[in-house]
């Protein structure tokens, strides 16, 4: 029971431990937890554009922390996600989007797995109808093909 | 003959998009700016030689100018600084400094020192314009055409070859138009 509530207070220590450098970063408390779980949301979907492959929460530099300002006061005016992505981008280009957005420059980028999809399965219906031919043209099912 | 065609044309397809994709990539790190063609973000901020003055993007409307966001604890803004006084003696086109996050103080004594390029500096104290502008590090060069476009943005210090290549042309033919 000692050892137990011992280990208990080490878990307890490392779990502050690890919130409290989860925090290091950006400790920006927003006064309604909804609102809060948007500025979480959307300060990881936003790249940091100096050390450009972390997010705005993760990068300690100046101008991310000037960044999770605007989308703190952004958020706190009423704006909406999409406002805030907008103006983002606006600003930086779609490069700030770890999320990218569709547009009809990327439009064939976004459409190309669905076109593989459609041109493997035609192939692969092509040679699923090719060989059920042959299978029943053949006169000599495949045992007695295999018979010493 | 004839199955190995298809294969064939799929591949070298493939080989031509990424070519052109890596011929047209950026330099690493540079990212294009999506204000290119668009108008330049209005501001109207206190000038760093006489507070009592504002600088705008209202005034600026009507001629061509370069602006150039620095500080001066940007390194590579002192590197810059020999371009751009070079720049102001030309006199084609004027600078306007934008004084990114920096003391007000330091960058008085620093234009003292090194010689003043600029015909108006703004002080953009809590980095709100440079964000207007996508500013992602300092120095950035924004060449903005009279009817208040931005036409051009160099990343990093300014480079003769910028001058020459870039800046000079566009505005010298619009020069020679008018």
């Amino acid at each position: 029971m000692r050892l137990w509530r011992g280990r208990g207070l080490t878990l307890l220590a490392a779990a502050l431990l690890t919130a409290h450098a989860a925090r290091a970063v950006d400790p920006t408390q927003l006064p309604d937890p909804k609102l809060q779980a948007r500025y979480e949301t959307l300060t990881h979907e936003l790249r940091c554009m100096q050390c450009q492959n972390e997010s705005l929460a993760d990068s300690p530099v100046d101008l991310a922390a000037d960044l999770r300002h605007e989308v703190r006061d952004q958020l706190l005016a009423g704006k909406s996600d999409e406002q805030i992505r907008s103006w983002m981008a606006a600003r930086y280009g779609d490069f700030i989007l770890f999320r990218p957005r569709y547009s009809l420059r990327n439009a064939w980028l976004w459409g190309a797995p669905g076109v593989l999809l459609v041109i493997g399965a035609l192939a692969s219906w092509r040679i699923i109808r090719q060989r059920r031919v042959l299978l029943a043209a053949d006169p000599q099912p495949l045992e007695e093909d295999n018979r010493f | 003959m004839n199955r190995f065609l298809l294969p064939l044309g799929l591949f070298v397809l493939l080989a031509v998009v990424l070519a052109t994709g890596i011929r047209n990539s950026p330099e690493k790190g540079l990212i294009a700016s999506p204000l290119l063609g668009r108008p330049a973000p209005q501001f109207s901020l206190p000038s760093l030689t006489d507070p009592a003055r504002q600088v705008s993007s209202a005034q600026l409307k009507g001629h061509w100018y370069l602006f150039n966001v620095w500080g001066t604890w940007c390194r590579e803004c002192r590197a810059e600084h020999e371009m751009l006084l070079a720049v102001s003696h030309s006199g084609v086109v004027p600078l306007i400094g934008l004084d990114w996050k920096d003391s007000d103080e330091d960058a008085r004594t620093w234009l003292t020192q090194l010689g003043n390029p600029y015909q108006a500096v703004a002080i953009d104290r809590n980095g709100r314009t440079a964000i207007d502008w996508g500013v992602y590090g300092a120095p950035e060069t924004f060449l903005v055409n009279p009817q208040g476009i931005v036409v051009y943005k160099h990343i990093g210090a300014l480079t003769t070859d910028a001058w020459t290549h870039q800046i000079l042309p566009r505005v010298t033919a619009s020069a020679s138009r008018s």
